[in-house]
Formats: structure tokens, C-alpha cells, sequence
């Protein structure tokens, strides 16, 4: 299968990809949980959290491949996003543990009592409902996001000025939720979680329907997107991306069509958050930490960016490398991250699904272009560098004139 | 003068940039339906003149019109570009990674916001419209190749065709011909002829065999004003333009 899934068409490998996150959602918890611990087919209950993790980073990734890959907006913090969505989760979380604190106040979480605060903030209203906290899961990033979007856009702030202000972003919002005043636990976050939707949080079962709620969305997120980018408006997203002028002198709105993919990327970045913290456990300000959405553009430059299947394979790749490292030489973990971007960019421009296609010598997909059929009587070489005939090749992007 | 007519009418247009006045007291008029060819030499505010008309940059001083009435200081470019001014860049500029059907597709005359484009499905008379644009550039046997494969003369008319597309009234194309072979200029004096028939155009060009061979009203333009005006003949005898072209 891992023959066909990378010598396909870009379309049957997405379509793989999707049925084998589907099928994990349902085969993993099964194993984990009808299957009996001594059993060589068990799925041990760290594996289920750790590769829930995976997913969660991998929704992440593939948020970011949205707006990186397919728009050329280099985000630098979009976990600013997903700490958000996050956030929006734990508070539903908090919320949920009611009288069962240390401190036992049925209605202000601990840290709140431990800070003497005697009522409730506003924002927390409405988080002890579910639906609410969903909503707002995808909300706040969304609407953070189109704000940002909106002035950065419209002021045709591109490149790398872009990036450093989403990094701001972030820093931001790092800085102002580690204070306590902010209402969100300040430095520790929050944590210490009991339930969600009435069943236990640590009980295997519901860690193996987070999984399995994590596998759907990642397979809902990839159909999205894929639906997205193959849409006339995903092509505009990369003409956009490729010659952001010649779109705008047609008559396009450049700055709402990146806005567009923005917004949604952020939602996406939110859920990823909101499935991440109950499976984790905690969530604090240190998730806004701008060299975490860093990270975030190594797993999918790895992968390779602009190709959908690829960030979600190098944020796995990625973490379950920093799983293993972490473990076994702690201290070098950063120096091979380091190293490995380095790598990455050096020898894998194009990551690792990027450089798959541009091997495939002979591909039947529309992107091999029959450069031998120019008419003689063109003589004028592409003076352009950009004549990879390989869909998977980025031409750069070029200024007007 | 009277606007009444005119499809592009410029009074008096000056910009400065960086100390450097780049226009300086430009006025230039276009008929309906005329083709006009721009030339001079380096830095005397040809591409500037057009992106002050297609809204990239705004004039210091002066009026600029679009099809008599409408006041082009006051649109940016994509307004412009919807109300009917297509522009060619001087270096091609198409979507490489894109087939040439999805960039004349991308430039179809049609809504130009998100949601439409997001569930968009492709009508019999966008796919005929776009046959009949692959007619007119010739590069009909090529339509599924990415862009990123044509030569540099192809791309200069698949963006010409892209901007067919969009159906301007006024094309503005500049330096059509910059690094083509002469069979290639032929094909491209050809087909902003037939484009000339329904449109006005402007061509921005050095190459005098090229503009001798289009046939049209000329004007020359050096530091940032009209210099001489008039056919071809007049106009490269006129001693001033002697001078700006070969030195004193």
C-alpha cells in the first residue's frame, strides 16, 4: 500500500490518506480497548495518547500548509491558533470540574478562589455548556485571525514582515496570558481536568474516543482542504501566491482571498487545540511560545508543503522523532531539530512528499508538461528559472515588472 | 478639451517618487477604439504612466479619466481592473504553476469574490470563451501544459490572453515584443491588430520595427512629458527626438 499511496496521483494519495485516518479512528480504540492487555494486538494506552498528540500537531501542520504551502503566507504563529482553540476547550474543561476542586467552590475554578476572586469573569460565562465552548473553539481564532488578517492584508504586509508580526502575535498573546489579571490561570493554566461531556477524562475509553474524535477531524480537515485547494478558489490561492499582481490587475481582491484561507486556517488551528488539551491534560501560556509555531513550520516543511499528505506526515515524523530523542538524548533534541531544518531546506527543498513526485519520472498527472512539443520556431529559451514540469515544483514567486 | 470620446484622458499628471519626477505634466489623450504606441527611452515614465492608470500608484497632481467620466485617482487596481482596464506587465507575469486553461479560466470576465469562486463549476461559455481565446493566441495544443513550461514569447500571449479574458475596454501592453524572435514579433503585430479592431490599446514599446509595422499614432514621451506626437515618420524626425535618442 505504501507503494500505491505515494506512486498515485496527488488525488488517490489524499484519498488514501483520508480512509486510513478513518479506519485508525475505529481499529485503534478497538484494539486498545476489546483487546485484552496481554495480547501482541493491544494497543497500549500511551500509544493511544501519544499518537492522539501526533494527530492533533498534524491538524496543526496541515492548517498551516493551508496558508503556507498553498498561499505563500509564511505564518510564524499559528500557535497562537491552536493555543487559542485550546484555551476556549480548557476553560469548558475547568468548568466542568465544578465542586470537586481543592477547594471545593462549585462555581469559580482554583485558581480563581487561590487569587480571591469572588465572582466569576464574564468571559467565562457560558463555558460550562459544551456547545458553547465549541463554538467558541472555533470562534476566537477564527475572528483573531480574520483581524489580523484584515489589517495586515489590506496593508499589503507580505513576506517576511508578514511572519515577524504573526510572531508578535503570538509573543503577545504569549506574555499577556502568563499574567494572572488575564483570568486564564496565568502561569500554571489550567489543568487538573476531571471530565468532558460527563465521562471521565483519564478512563481509557474516553482517551480512545478522543483518538478516535482526533483521527475524524484530521480526515475532516484533509477533505476540506483538498475540496478548497481544488476549487477555482483554490487555484486563485495560488496565483495569489505565485504572482499576487497579475491577480490583482485582473480585477481580484488579493487581500480577501488570502484572508479567506486565514480564517479558515485558524479555525482549523483551533480544533486542533481543543482535541489537543484533554488529551494532554493542560494547557498553559507556554503553548504560545513563538518557537513552538516554529516547530510547527519545520514538521511541514519536512513533509512537504503545498501537498497536503506531506505536513501530516512530517509532524508525525517530526514528533515521534522528538519522542524518541527526548527520551534517549534529552539534550541534543534541539541541535537535531535545528539540524534537521537545516537539512530539510538544504537537500529537501520541496520536503519529503515534494521530492517523491519530482523522482517520479513518468507521472500520468496533469503536471508533467510535454516540454518537447515547443514549435521550432520558438527559439527564446524560459528564460525563467521556474520550467520544472513537476506540479510539486514551486516556481518563485515574482514581483510585477 | 472635451472628455466626451476619449477612453483614457491624462491632464496635467505629475508624481515624484524618491526626489525623482517620474511624471511631469503629462497630458495625453486616447480615442475610443484607437491604438496608440508609446515610446522613449529608458526613464522617461512609460511604465510609470501606466501604473498611475491602472491604480498601482496615485498622481501628485492632475486628472486622469476612464471612458470620459470615470475618475481613475479615485479606484485602486482592482476596481479598475473590473471596470475595464487590462494591463500586461513588462516582464510576463502568468500563474506558472497553473495550466494555461486555469490561468485564462482565473481571468474570465465574472464575479471576482470568494464564495462564488469556492463553489464555482465551469459553464459551456467560460470553456467556449476560453477556446476562443486559445484561437486568437495560438496556443491551443498546449492548454493543459503548466505556464511555467511556455517560452518567454508564449507567456507574453498567454497574458495577453489572459487579459482578453477579462474583456477590458482598454488594454494596456507593455513591451509585448521584449525578447522575441522575428517571426514571433510578426505573430504578435498580428494579434494586437485583431485585438485593436474591438479594443483601445496602448503599447508600450522600444522596438521601432515593431511599432513602424503596427502603423498607428505614436507618442513619444521623455522625462516624464509628451515629447512629440504623431505618426511614426513625424515623429522620428523630429529633431528633439533625434536628440533624446541618439545623445547630443
Amino acid at each position: 500500500m505504501t507503494g500505491r499511496f505515494f506512486a498515485g496521483s496527488a488525488t488517490s494519495r489524499i484519498a488514501i490518506t483520508i480512509a486510513v485516518l478513518l479506519a485508525i479512528a475505529v481499529i485503534v480504540p478497538i484494539l486498545n480497548i476489546a483487546v485484552p492487555t496481554g495480547s501482541a494486538l493491544h494497543v497500549p494506552n500511551y500509544v493511544v495518547g501519544l499518537v492522539g498528540k501526533y494527530l492533533c500537531y498534524a491538524l496543526l501542520a496541515l492548517a498551516l500548509d493551508l496558508v503556507w504551502g498553498y498561499c505563500g503566507i509564511l505564518s510564524l504563529g499559528h500557535g497562537a491558533f491552536f493555543a487559542l482553540g485550546g484555551y476556549a476547550m480548557g476553560m469548558y474543561l475547568m468548568r466542568q470540574i465544578g465542586d470537586r476542586g481543592v477547594y471545593g467552590n462549585p462555581l469559580l475554578p482554583d485558581f480563581m478562589v487561590f487569587l480571591n476572586w469572588k465572582e466569576l469573569p464574564w468571559f467565562w460565562s457560558g463555558f460550562d455548556q459544551f456547545w458553547f465552548a465549541a463554538l467558541m473553539v472555533m470562534a476566537v481564532p477564527g475572528l483573531l485571525a480574520f483581524a489580523f488578517g484584515w489589517f495586515a492584508f489590506r496593508s499589503r504586509v507580505t513576506g517576511v514582515y508578514l511572519s515577524i508580526i504573526t510572531q508578535a502575535m503570538t509573543y503577545a498573546l504569549m506574555l499577556a496570558f502568563f499574567r494572572n489579571d488575564m483570568g486564564f490561570g496565568g502561569n500554571n493554566g489550567l489543568t487538573d481536568f476531571k471530565d468532558i461531556l460527563g465521562f471521565n477524562i483519564q478512563a481509557n475509553t474516553t482517551r480512545s474516543g478522543l483518538f478516535a474524535a482526533t483521527a475524524t477531524a484530521l480526515a475532516f480537515g484533509v477533505f476540506v482542504t483538498w475540496c478548497i485547494v481544488g476549487s477555482k478558489y483554490g487555484k486563485l490561492l495560488m496565483a495569489v501566491r505565485d504572482a499576487e499582481s497579475r491577480t490583482r490587475f485582473l480585477g481580484w481582491r488579493a487581500e480577501n482571498v488570502k484572508l479567506f484561507a486565514f480564517t479558515v486556517s485558524a479555525v482549523m488551528a483551533g480544533i486542533a487545540g481543543a482535541l489537543y488539551v484533554p488529551q494532554v491534560g493542560i494547557i498553559n501560556p507556554g503553548e504560545f511560545d513563538p518557537a513552538n509555531s516554529i516547530e510547527v513550520v519545520v514538521w511541514a516543511a519536512v513533509g512537504g508543503r503545498g501537498t497536503i499528505v506531506g505536513p501530516i506526515i512530517g509532524a508525525v515524523l517530526v514528533n515521534a522523532g522528538k519522542s524518541w530523542f527526548t527520551g534517549a538524548l534529552p539534550e541534543f533534541w534541539l541541535f537535531a531539530l535545528g539540524g534537521l531544518f537545516i537539512a530539510v531546506t538544504l537537500f529537501l527543498p520541496s520536503g519529503i512528499v515534494g521530492t517523491w513526485d519530482r523522482w517520479q519520472p513518468a507521472r500520468p498527472a496533469r503536471g508533467t508538461a510535454k516540454v518537447d512539443v515547443v514549435p521550432e520556431r520558438i527559439v527564446a529559451p524560459a528564460e525563467s528559472s521556474g520550467a520544472h514540469p513537476m506540479a510539486g515544483a514551486k516556481p518563485q514567486p515574482q514581483p510585477a515588472e | 478639451m472635451s472628455r466626451a470620446n476619449t477612453i483614457l484622458y491624462l491632464d496635467g499628471v505629475s508624481v515624484s517618487f524618491d526626489g525623482f519626477r517620474a511624471i511631469n505634466n503629462l497630458s495625453l489623450v486616447l480615442d475610443k477604439g484607437e491604438m496608440r504606441a508609446i515610446i522613449g527611452p529608458n526613464g522617461a515614465g512609460k511604465t510609470t504612466m501606466m501604473d498611475i492608470v491602472t491604480g498601482k500608484m496615485r498622481p501628485d497632481a492632475g486628472e486622469v479619466y476612464f471612458d470620459g467620466d470615470v475618475d481613475l485617482t479615485r479606484h485602486d487596481e482592482a476596481d479598475i481592473a473590473m471596470m475595464g482596464i487590462g494591463r500586461k506587465f513588462q516582464k510576463p507575469t502568468v500563474f506558472e504553476s497553473h495550466t494555461l486553461e486555469d490561468n485564462l479560466l482565473l481571468s474570465l470576465k465574472g464575479p471576482r469574490s470568494i464564495l462564488p469562486a469556492l463553489f464555482h463549476r465551469r459553464s459551456t461559455a467560460e470553456t467556449s470563451r476560453i477556446d476562443e481565446i486559445f484561437g486568437l493566441i495560438r496556443l491551443g495544443d498546449r492548454r493543459r501544459d503548466l505556464a511555467a513550461s511556455l517560452s518567454h514569447g508564449q507567456k507574453q500571449w498567454l497574458e495577453i490572453g489572459m487579459l482578453l479574458a477579462q474583456d477590458p475596454k482598454l488594454l494596456l501592453v507593455d513591451e509585448p515584443v521584449a525578447g522575441m524572435t522575428d517571426a514571433e514579433t510578426e505573430e504578435t503585430v498580428r494579434l494586437l491588430k485583431d485585438i485593436a479592431q474591438t479594443h483601445s490599446v496602448i503599447v508600450v514599446e522600444h522596438d521601432m520595427h515593431f511599432v513602424r509595422e503596427l502603423g498607428v499614432k505614436v507618442t513619444c514621451l521623455h522625462e516624464g512629458k509628451v515629447l512629440s506626437e504623431g505618426t511614426l515618420d513625424f515623429v522620428s524626425a523630429d529633431e528633439r527626438v533625434v536628440e533624446v535618442y541618439l545623445g547630443r
